[in-house]
């Protein structure tokens, strides 16, 4: 009796556990717009490439078609890869109630899912010229960054300091502090989502500063990288984002 | 040299030591002429102890040429620029990383990131020999075989420790001497209080030198390092740095070293070594307790002592 007890509590627990993670990972999903989770076959939810909107060319001559076809193809596919194996290795932990396993993957999970979430984001930042990629912010945000950094020059310029100063690999963001309901520039560490700088930001805007995102094309020289990109910056998709986020 | 703070001063010297014993770290002042217009080189990197394309296929001459010629020397000029006039004025290489760190306490001083990137780029450049891999000689297996359980079991924790290491950094084989740094006592934990080897990583610019230990061979695993020549596929390159281009003589020379100041620094010597001593001097106080052999040779002069059975 008390065995069987013991059991159903047994899959009670593993049942909730797995619906808490499924849930986490339907929150996560919608907040990343549509990458939707492929189901496997224990029902961990897991996560999925998504496809770039645009041709790997298309950014050409900010960004080669080879540095993007390699950072979308192995580097955020990897991370993709990765984070879902260390989350089918979290669920098997938590199942068996194994607390130092499931400590010991938080770094690998913090790395790989935080290059799924940051790189995701950053496609989206991204548009080809023909497409309005590099056209300047309007209306509400482009008011908000006036109000905030004096001129759209000084964000730039603000911008591309901070990220050729990061030492490292990491991203430089232009955030939105819901709490404080202003704009700001803040910077990560290797593959740290922008919420662990502040619960209360809202990316609008990443740039990848590893030397991946670069380095086949401009070397050792970020900064004209940084001062490239801004002619692919999808400053539509920034503005919504901005917003939804401050309706 | 300018005054370090005392529990600095150990290590400071050591790394004196150990950036000498790698083959000089040259400080060059240059002539303080008024008129003399130009930046100052305080501190210059290491030549290159081979050709650039002597790596060749396993690192291409390009990317020796980018990573020597153009990131490393950057270090060079910006710590050159932060210098003058500066608490680090007349200080070496080694003696100015370890003091900038500020102990790790909170963010390092500006001149750390640049003068560990010096330190660890040339450690990293006379870590490899054209035609190097090959395998330890087997005085180096033994202790390799004591610490790792067996070379294989070595190289798949390298392995382990580059591909985790999530971000910009380095992987090191040191060696560790047997006392905590700042710390005059016995560790609890049993394998702290002999020599051993260790492999870590280590992110960005720092460097197992800030923890005390002796470094004795770095792999550059900042993507600058290998992506011309492998891309994304960090792995490949770090087995074949390992299998192809690592020199085990270096490792060996450096460990040799190592374990020199290791015993002069922390008064460590083996049972077996004691035993040997007194033997060797005709006293006959082999029997006395491990506590007590051991005070008894820390009494007597390093400069008899030779790193055995450590």
């Amino acid at each position: 009796m008390y065995r069987r007890c013991s059991a159903l509590l047994a899959l009670v627990a593993e049942a909730m556990a797995l619906r808490t993670l499924a849930s986490r990972k339907a929150l996560v999903a919608a907040a990343l717009g549509g990458a939707r989770p492929l189901s496997a076959a224990r029902g961990v939810a897991t996560f999925a490439l998504p496809d770039l909107t645009y041709d790997y060319g298309a950014l050409e001559p900010a960004i080669s078609g080879e540095i993007m076809q390699l950072h979308h193809q192995k580097h955020h596919a990897a991370y993709v890869a990765n984070y879902n194996k260390a989350l089918e290795q979290l669920d098997a932990a938590v199942a068996k109630g194994d607390a130092s396993a499931v400590v010991q993957l938080q770094s690998v999970i913090k790395f790989n899912g935080g290059g799924h979430v940051n790189h995701s984001i950053f496609w989206k930042n991204l548009k080809p010229v023909s497409e309005g990629g590099g056209e300047p912010p309007h209306e509400k945000l482009g008011w908000a960054i006036d109000e905030d950094f004096g001129s759209f020059e000084a964000l730039v310029k603000k911008v591309n300091a901070e990220g050729a100063a990061l030492q490292g690999s990491g991203w430089v963001w232009l955030a939105l502090d819901k709490e404080a309901k202003k704009l700001r520039v803040e910077t990560t560490a290797n593959q740290d989502p922008l919420v662990t700088k502040g619960i209360n930001l809202v990316p609008l805007l990443g740039i990848d500063v590893w030397e991946h995102a670069y380095y086949l094309q401009y070397k050792n020289v970020r900064p004209d990288y940084l001062s490239n990109i801004w002619k692919v910056m999808n400053w539509k998709y920034a503005g919504e984002v901005y917003e939804n986020a401050t309706a | 040299m300018n005054d370090v703070a005392d529990d600095e001063s150990a290590s400071d010297a050591e790394t004196e030591e150990n950036a000498d014993a790698n083959g000089d770290t040259v400080d060059a002042l240059e002539s303080s002429d008024p008129d003399e217009v130009g930046p100052v080189t305080w501190i210059e990197q290491q030549p290159l102890p081979y050709p650039s394309d002597a790596l060749e296929p396993y690192i291409s001459k390009e990317t020796v040429e980018q990573h020597w010629g153009i990131h490393q020397h950057i270090h060079v000029e910006r710590l050159n620029g932060m210098i003058g006039g500066s608490e680090w004025e007349g200080m070496s290489l080694g003696q100015m990383m370890l003091s900038s760190f500020n102990e790790g306490r909170e963010a390092p001083h500006p001149p750390f990131f640049h003068a560990a990137q010096i330190w660890n780029h040339d450690f990293y450049w006379r870590s490899m020999q054209p035609g190097g891999g090959s395998k330890p000689s087997e005085r180096l297996l033994k202790f390799i075989k004591r610490d790792f359980g067996s070379y294989d079991g070595m190289i798949q924790q390298f392995m382990d420790a580059a591909l985790t290491q999530f971000g910009s950094g380095w992987v090191w084989l040191s060696y560790k001497g047997s006392k905590l740094p700042h710390v005059n006592s016995r560790s609890p934990i049993p394998s702290d209080n002999y020599g051993r080897l260790v492999i870590s990583k280590t992110p960005n610019a720092i460097n197992p030198l800030v923890w005390g230990h002796s470094p004795l061979l770095a792999i550059d695993v900042w993507e600058h390092a290998y992506y011309l020549d492998y891309e994304d596929r960090r792995a490949d390159y770090v087995s074949t740095f390992l299998e192809k281009l690592l020199s085990w003589e270096t490792v060996e020379s450096r460990l040799k070293k190592a374990v020199i100041r290791a015993i002069e620094r922390d008064g460590h010597v083996s049972r077996k070594h004691v035993r040997k001593q007194l033997l060797a001097q005709g006293k006959s106080r082999i029997r006395a307790r491990p506590q007590q052999a051991n005070e008894n040779a820390r009494g007597q002069t390093s400069s008899q002592e030779k790193p055995l059975g450590v």
